[in-house]
């Protein structure tokens, strides 16, 4: 008997589709595999919702009336007081009004608008960057605003020059602080750290000395012992009577320290560089600045670049630092702010603050480190 | 000799040509150098001799036999220096030192299992493991370590209660804000006999299994070993002790009325600077291990399979000693960052080297040069003797070449 009509296909069975499928390839495997699933699941249970409860479900947002782009939004009758929140949940009123200081640190209030104007061009000057990739003449755009940035943010932050109010250092703080500190830091141990790098590359063999011996001898000591040396024992260095600004102390010392860091990245980028490249610019007769500012490094930074980064995220994690000698940047804040009589007791919601801040913009840098390793990754290959 | 190389080639050279002769050219360079950076380094210093002698600063090191007047937290470096007011400043040092190591030691362990289980955690075909062990690492590795520190010292003071109603385990220890209190060991003569013990059973255990390992070469018999290494490592310490009649007590912690008297207490700072770095480090860590394992090509795998390998065997033979060639030099390079971040102890008044040393003494005696200086060299030294250790780890993990 002849069969005319098509059979239907059958379903697959239920437990290899769907849903089910995935969870038994990918949760219950086997039973060991099972059981992590359900150490994880109860590790997640007994993390997550006390956390979500203290942070939002049971915590205090009663911030009073807040103006919010010109409208007004009345989150409770009256701002919550230490007293009213409770010690059981979070008090972001605490936060609310002392926001101010850890996003400026003691900057004149009617000053205000110029950290908002650095803060602007500081995101203004990050889109540039990622907008011109591709355009003809990015190295110019790029190079001109690495000149003009930081001096157009120092004349706004400090003042002077006869256009605006000088503002102390030691008025700076907060957020502005640790951004001001990890540019500027960036800004000024790169070039030292590339003519380090250079230098331990080099041939002549005094130079190469020095450069070793001081790349070795800062990445052996930690931080802390830099910064207190450029705190108490770099006055003495200088002529008696030069007295200098604190902030500015612990800016060499920071420069220094990631100097060497940086030199050790760019020598791994140059030691990338075949030797072909090097025996081909001698060869067309290149002095050794033409040689290096043309053929090796352009190359050998390029390669760097996502150590580069990798290194800029350690410092600005490193920028924290500074509390210890004295300087008030976001962290320090917390810990000021927390001392505060109506505001006894209310460290873990500064620090958790500071940390969300802190982590949004470490994340957001390694996500674009990793971003450019794997872009540079598929330039090679192909 | 490179003296003589120059001379003979510049030997005779006009000055034009002397002008463009490379190696008169990189001499003269050198020269400049040194003497820019002698000159350097004269001013400086003679600056700072200056200076120390206008502001009336004492030199030298005798501040080091000078009473050091201030107290320490009890913790390690106190009971094992004895530690009191009344102590010289290099008794500070010492104490500061011995803090500094025991910190790095306790944090290297544990950064290293947590690591370990993290990284291993991240390759796990497990969804839902492989996920939580990458937020772990997101999490932590990208918030300043500091902040972590300050964090988790915070926590510990506002969770763990009062030392009238401490957690209570079986009234031998006993955690509360003040501290972990765990019985204190007294040692009594003879039990350095034990700890004698204990070392010639490890050594024996090594040159047996030595032993065996060549006896497996040549004769392809092979013997298990780990059981006789226990007996050897634990049973020989365990007869010593038993014979001499167990030369060891404990002092439990009490409490008293206000507080927990005896014991060995182990300060918050302590806890949370150590469980801070661990954390903080095993992201690190942890990375390194995956890029190991992931380093290792999945056709050492099958092949391993293919000739018959169990998957122990595989893993213990092929795939490990692959994967740690990749992995231990940086989780060797972690090590020296974790010592170098225990410094940040000085933050929340833990006494190691930099907060104690560094900071309580150097505000009273002021001789930042001698004091910093000091605790430079100490972290030079570590940081030495951990990059030898890299380097003979690389030099036995390099692939031998034919």
């Amino acid at each position: 008997m002849a069969v005319n009509e098509l059979q239907s296909t059958r379903k697959p069975p239920i437990t290899q589709i769907g849903a089910i499928l995935w969870l038994r390839t990918n949760l219950f495997s086997s039973w060991i595999n099972g059981l992590l699933t359900l150490a994880s699941l109860y590790l997640l249970y007994i993390s997550i919702p006390p956390l979500l409860d203290w942070m939002f479900l049971s915590a205090n947002f009663n911030f009073g009336t807040v103006n919010i782009l010109g409208f007004d939004i009345k989150f409770s009758e009256v701002m919550a007081d230490n007293d009213s929140c409770g010690k059981e949940a979070a008090c972001w009123p605490f936060i609310y009004e002392k926001i101010y200081m850890f996003i400026y640190g003691f900057y004149p209030r009617e000053e205000v608008w110029r950290p908002d104007v650095f803060y602007g061009l500081t995101a203004l000057f990050i889109l540039i960057v990622r907008l011109v990739r591709n355009y003809k003449y990015k190295n110019r755009v790029i190079l001109s605003m690495v000149v003009t940035y930081p001096i157009v943010s120092y004349i706004l932050i400090a003042g002077g020059f006869g256009l605006l109010p000088v503002v102390e250092t030691h008025q700076w703080g907060g957020l502005l602080l640790t951004l001001i500190i990890a540019s500027v830091g960036i800004l000024i141990s790169f070039p030292i750290g590339v003519v380090l790098a250079l230098g331990r590359q080099s041939d002549l063999r005094v130079i190469k000395l020095f450069s070793t011996l001081f790349i070795e001898f800062i990445r052996a000591v930690p931080l802390i012992t830099i910064l207190f040396m450029a705190s108490f024992v770099l006055p003495l260095f200088l002529e008696s009577g030069t007295n200098f600004d604190k902030l500015l102390r612990a800016l060499i010392g920071i420069a220094l320290f990631q100097a060497a860091y940086f030199a050790e990245v760019v020598r791994g980028g140059l030691q990338a560089i075949p030797k072909g490249q090097y025996e081909a610019a001698d060869a067309v007769g290149l002095s050794y600045f033409q040689k290096n500012a043309l053929i090796i490094l352009p190359q050998a930074l390029k390669i760097s670049i996502p150590n580069i980064v990798g290194s800029s995220i350690s410092l600005f994690k490193d920028t924290t630092l500074v509390l210890i000698i004295g300087l008030m940047d976001m962290l320090a804040m917390v810990n000021m702010t927390s001392q505060d009589i109506y505001w006894l007791g209310r460290e873990t919601e500064g620090y958790v603050f500071v940390t969300i801040v802190f982590w949004v913009i470490l994340y957001s840098m390694s996500r674009y480190s990793r971003k450019l390793e794997i872009r540079f990754n598929t330039e090679n290959k192909d | 000799m490179r003296q003589q190389n120059i001379l003979s080639q510049v030997k005779g050279l006009t000055f034009r040509e002397l002008l463009y002769n490379n190696e008169a050219r990189a001499f003269f360079f050198q020269v400049a150098t040194f003497l820019v950076i002698a000159g350097l380094f004269y001013t400086i210093i003679g600056n700072l001799f200056d200076n120390i002698e206008a502001r009336g600063i004492h030199t030298g090191f005798s501040f080091l036999k000078n009473r050091a007047g201030f107290d320490i937290l009890p913790f390690l470096g106190n009971y094992l220096q004895d530690y009191t007011p009344e102590s010289s400043n290099l008794t500070v040092f010492y104490v500061g030192l011995i803090n500094t190591l025991v910190v790095a030691f306790v944090g290297i362990i544990l950064a290293t299992v947590l690591g370990l289980f993290i990284g291993i955690a991240r390759l796990s075909n497990n969804y839902l493991v492989a996920k939580l062990a990458g937020g772990y690492i997101e999490l932590f590795r990208n918030v300043p370590v500091l902040l972590q520190i300050f964090f988790w010292y915070n926590i510990f003071i506002n969770i763990f209660p009062h030392p009238k109603k401490s957690f209570n385990f079986f009234d031998m220890v006993f955690l509360n804000q003040r501290g972990l209190y765990l019985p204190k060991p007294i040692l009594e003569s003879g039990f350095t006999l034990v700890i004698i013990a204990f070392v010639v059973g490890i050594i024996l255990a090594i040159f047996m299994k030595r032993y065996f390992n060549k006896k497996h070469d040549e004769t392809g018999v092979y013997t298990r070993t780990l059981g006789y290494s226990t007996l050897l490592i634990f049973g020989l310490p365990a007869i010593f002790f038993l014979l001499l009649g167990s030369p060891l007590h404990f002092d439990f912690a009490v409490l008293g009325k206000f507080n927990l008297k005896g014991g060995m207490q182990i300060v918050p700072e302590f806890i949370a600077l150590t469980f801070a770095l661990s954390v903080y480090t095993a992201t690190y860590i942890a990375e390194a291990i995956r890029s190991g394992i992931e380093a290792v090509d999945k056709g050492q795998k099958e092949a391993a399979a293919a000739i018959g390998l169990t998957q122990t065997q595989s893993l213990k033979l092929i795939v490990l000693p692959q994967a740690l060639r990749v992995a231990i030099p940086p989780t060797i390079n972690q090590y020296l960052n974790l010592t170098k971040n225990s410094s940040l102890a000085t933050a929340i008044g833990y006494p190691e080297l930099m907060g104690a040393f560094g900071g309580t003494v150097l505000n009273q005696v002021g001789q930042a040069v001698e004091i910093l200086g000091m605790a430079m060299l100490v972290y030079l030294f570590i940081s030495l003797c951990i990059s030898l250790l890299l380097n003979i780890v690389n030099k036995r993990m390099a692939i031998p070449e034919r």
